[in-house]
């Protein structure tokens, strides 16, 4: 194997281990080497776990030394995002409010990985409670994107994006509310997939908005999200709105989904603000997928306009709710100036929680106070239906959608202190969730200054397959996979 | 000026099922406290309910049984408030579609005397809707302690509309919801474990006046006799503010059953804005006409329904009817007696006068009485056939409550059976007390019949009080007519 193990994809790994050239112990050190080594610079771990990651790799080894290897993530290091429960681990949100908070359960993804074999690898930075674009709103720093440190990784799974792109993971999982897998997979130059709303179980995963939240892996190649995503994929009798679909093989659907494929491109998702050089990448892609023979339509989905509005009512409104339990008196942040009970709400929360989450709280609670409900949230219940019917409108005609990730390339750490600013960097993938649909971000080039740049596929609700297909015939054919951030 | 009180009822009705409403943990009352929790409900970061189907079972029963309208979907909202017994500072409830509209609960007024069927009126329902109870609050002299034990049992609240003018029909109302409630297995409603709870909503307005007047909601009212008195006193209270000229205000008031006497809480200003939305965390439900239909089949005969049936299959009185029918156990079992003895009136005499005040005095309750409708039913006919006469029957069912053995054989055991079984000894006694009556022979000859009575005296005290009475009086009449 390469010296650079930490920077191979899961595929070959799995070869190396099965045919014992390699044991997870071994693989297991060598990310942790190379974590220590480098994320002082990128700080995209909040914490990691040393000891327990060996003896996990120690059992994995001796399970397939005893023949019950458990398949292809048997061994395999993979990192989480902070807010998706492991027992015994820290669980913070990358927030003051949860900063000593331990989880006593596992969340579902998390069963799913231990029962697939796979070493669960630290616990990765975030924005707070999921809320953001950059990782910027972590009360523990930010991270840093392993492209250029002085820039974000994108967010708020920045820290699942960050650890992979810099070989301190050999895949993650982050979770995806508004674009918060695909932004920072597009902005570090790694593959990132949002699934259908319902197809994994969100058990376990701190709740940002519960309409829209869904986990999903971060990897090197679209062959191991196919891999990841197989692994944690399924109806979940503890999650109510999790489907109750039957999960393909969606490695070996690869080679089997060929098309040939319609793709829309909405005009839409190529206006004013985006980057011209990321115009150039996605149109060459455009062009790859055409001498593919496949069938290049573009197609409208007119309430896009409305889509940040809506988003930011609903994605507030469930948070102000989702987040009221953070309140002092079971776990967390408890305030020591508190009066009375009344003041130890007042004064935990206003300790524990920064200026983003305070905003969105705010925000939530003013869009479904009395009086303003059906002007904000029930209206914006409406337009969410409107906005799903247009991707399904467009869907008579095409299989997939093919668009920009990120209007931008990584940015300066710093450089947006507008909030809504920031919020304008999800402008092409927030419709994907209030849409419900999967949505999956491949690398396509680098800016001249040497900046990942990400093109988003669009599916059909449950049609991961056809999209993992979609991307890996991309993927395949060009070479930005094997370009990793100099460290 | 005259005025009339209108009373609305808020009852919380606590659903026993064996795990919680939106997770696998269990369900009950008494534990040490937050052992019954899991991470749904103390709501750690990342837990989500699921919802549990025998509470909405239950709550679509109570419905059917109540006539209630069911909904076609069970959706699921949230209400949001804070407060430390509360693990979310949510509470999972039902805001603008309530699973079960309408309806209404039958209930008995007091007669005009205690054996007299009183007036029965239906109070109309607004809702029934299903959510989650909360967690205690246990205060310390310096801090207070919560115990999440009872967080996340289902509990479903039943509204009525302000169609109650007295005391004495919520006290009705509530004794009707809760024999509903254990008919139907839905809760044992017992309100010291804070399974039935009550709040009511109490206004005055003057005669005739067909607008409701300023609404006072009354808390805390934890027995079904503090619910009558509470809502007496505050009725009287707005009667004396009005009359001394002052002005109601729209408030909520804390009752004290101790002390008869009531506080302002808070007052409208105050109210909580809830933000009621849809849980994202839920689906909602679709309740089809199948899975009404199985309810229904499960649905038993209510106590009013019962009461009719057996005015009309068994002839009973009200006075036994009104003991009989509030307890199903108690009304199954009288009926099996019934039945076996062909004498349904003694059978409910023994059961209603006999055999609950030796449960009661025993402090033991029916299901375990050794005493079965078998035994009940032998009874009656020993006395029935004269085999044994009343003052014997009343000590063979002292021993046989005691024992649980056979009634014949405790009389046999006991030599209390009717005897003699000689008829020639028995026609002989008869002869002489004839003979020794000439007065008594006279006036029955002229067509008084009670004047037979006047032979037996004579005879029951020859056969030592043993002689079967049946038996006595057919001898008497047969000799009577030959004379």
């Amino acid at each position: 194997m390469s010296s650079e193990l930490f920077l191979r994809p899961i595929t070959e790994l799995a070869t190396a281990l099965d045919e014992k050239k390699l044991s997870s112990v071994e693989l297991t050190q060598t990310v942790i080497a190379r974590t220590k080594a480098v994320d002082g610079r990128v700080k995209a771990f909040n914490s990691f776990d040393e000891s327990d990651a060996l003896t996990q790799a120690a059992a994995s080894d001796a399970r397939r030394a005893a023949g019950q290897a458990r398949g292809p993530l048997e061994g395999i290091p993979i990192g989480l995002k902070d807010v998706i429960a492991v027992t015994g681990q820290p669980l913070t949100a990358s927030s003051k409010m949860l900063a000593n908070f331990v989880s006593p359960y596992d969340a579902t993804v998390t069963q799913k990985l231990k029962h697939a074999g796979a070493v669960l690898w630290g616990r990765l930075n975030c924005d707070e409670f999921a809320m953001g674009s950059s990782t910027e709103n972590s009360a523990f720093g930010p991270t840093g994107n392993p492209w250029d440190t002085t820039r974000v990784p994108g967010g708020s799974s920045g820290g699942s994006a960050a650890a992979l792109a810099a070989g301190e993971a050999i895949a993650t999982l982050g979770s995806d509310t508004g674009g918060s897998i695909r932004q920072p997979a597009a902005l570090c130059g790694v593959v990132g997939l949002k699934p259908t709303y319902g197809l994994v179980s969100r058990y376990g995963l701190i709740a940002f908005a519960s309409s829209l939240d869904q986990i999903g892996p971060f990897a090197r190649t679209v062959e191991d999200a196919a891999i990841v995503l197989g692994a944690i994929a399924g109806h979940d009798e503890r999650d109510s709105t999790s489907f109750k679909t039957d999960i393909p093989n969606y490695r070996a659907e690869l080679a089997t989904r060929k098309g040939p494929w319609k793709l829309g491109i909405p005009k839409e998702y190529f206006g004013e603000g985006l980057d011209p050089e990321i115009a150039t990448a996605v149109e060459q892609a455009i062009t790859f997928y055409q001498k593919q023979g496949c069938e290049i339509k573009e197609v409208s989905l007119p309430h896009t306009r409305y889509c940040l509005d809506t988003y930011y009512v609903i994605a507030t409104a469930e948070a102000s709710s989702n987040l009221a339990r953070y309140d002092g008196i079971r776990y967390g942040h408890r305030s020591k100036n508190a009066a009375d009970a009344v003041d130890l709400y007042s004064q935990s929360r206003a300790e524990g929680f920064g200026p983003e989450v305070k905003r969105r709280i705010i925000l939530g609670t003013y869009v479904l106070s009395s009086g303003y409900y059906d002007a904000y949230y029930l209206r914006a219940q409406k337009v969410r239906t409107l906005i799903r019917q247009d991707f399904l409108n467009a869907f008579r005609d095409v299989d997939a959608l093919l668009t920009p990730t990120s209007p931008m390339p990584a940015f300066k750490i710093g450089e947006k202190a507008d909030p809504l600013a920031l919020y304008l960097c999800d402008i092409y993938t927030i419709g994907v969730n209030l849409a419900g649909l999967p949505g999956i971000s491949v690398p396509c080039g680098l800016t001249k200054s040497g900046l990942p740049i990400g093109a988003q596929l669009i599916g059909q609700p449950f049609q991961e397959a056809n999209l993992l297909a979609l991307a890996h015939a991309y993927e395949q054919a060009h070479e930005w996979r094997n370009q990793h951030p100099k460290l | 000026m005259n005025y009339e009180a209108v009373i609305g009822l808020e009852v919380h009705v606590q659903i026993k099922t064996k795990s919680k409403i939106f997770t696998r943990v269990a369900a009950g009352y008494g534990h040490e406290p937050n052992t019954l929790t899991d991470p749904v409900v103390l709501a750690l970061p990342g837990a989500l309910p699921v919802m549990n189907k025998a509470a909405l079972d239950a709550v679509i029963k109570a419905g059917l049984l109540l006539g209630c309208d069911i909904a076609p979907v069970c959706k699921w909202d949230r209400k949001n408030y804070f407060y430390p017994d509360s693990p979310k500072n949510y509470q999972i409830s039902q805001y603008d579609q309530p699973i079960c509209l309408g309806g209404s609960v039958e209930i008995e007024l007091p007669g005009a005397a205690r054996n007299l069927l009183g007036q029965h009126k239906k109070i109309p329902l607004t809702r029934i809707h299903l959510e989650e109870d909360v967690g205690k609050l246990n205060h310390g002299a310096t801090d207070s302690l919560v115990d999440y034990n009872r967080a996340g049992t289902p509990l479903m609240e039943i509204v009525s509309e302000p169609a109650m003018h007295t005391a004495d029909e919520a006290f009705a109302y509530l004794t009707s919801i809760r024999a509903t409630m254990i008919y139907g297995g839905i809760s044992d409603c017992d309100m010291e474990k804070g399974q039935l709870r009550c709040d009511a909503n109490i206004s005055i307005r003057p005669v005739g006046e067909t607008k409701l007047g300023v609404k006072v909601e009354l808390k805390n009212l934890n027995s079904i006799s503090f619910v009558r008195d509470g809502i007496a006193h505050e009725i009287k209270r707005q009667l004396a503010v009005v009359e001394r000229g002052g002005t109601l205000v729209q408030e909520t008031r804390d009752y004290d059953g101790q002390a008869g006497t009531s506080q302002s809480l808070r007052s409208k200003e105050m109210a909580h804005d809830y933000r009621y939305f849809p849980d994202p965390d839920l689906m909602p439900v679709k309740v089809d006409e199948a899975w009404k239909q199985k309810l229904r089949t499960e649905c038993p005969e209510l106590p009013f329904a019962k009461q009719e049936r057996f005015f009309k299959d068994y002839q009973l009185p009200y006075t036994l009817t009104s003991v009989l029918v509030w307890d199903k156990d108690l009304a199954d079992y009288f009926e099996e007696a019934a039945k076996l003895s062909g004498k349904p009136q003694a059978a409910g005499n023994w059961i209603v006068n006999d055999l609950l005040r030796e449960l009661g005095a025993a402090k033991l309750d029916l299901l375990t009485s050794k005493v079965r409708p078998t035994h009940i039913a032998a009874l009656v006919q020993l006395v029935d056939s004269g085999a044994v006469l009343t003052h014997a029957a009343k000590e063979i069912f002292v021993e046989m409550f005691a024992t649980g053995d056979d009634p014949g054989a405790i009389a046999d055991r006991r030599g209390l059976k009717a005897a003699p079984t000689d008829a020639g000894e028995l026609e002989q006694w008869c002869r002489d007390s004839i003979a020794a009556n000439a007065k008594a022979l006279a006036e029955f000859k002229a067509g008084k019949d009670s004047a037979i009575n006047a032979f037996k005296g004579s005879i029951m005290k020859a056969a030592k009080g043993k002689a079967n009475p049946k038996l006595v009086d057919e001898t008497l009449r047969r000799l009577l007519a030959a004379s």
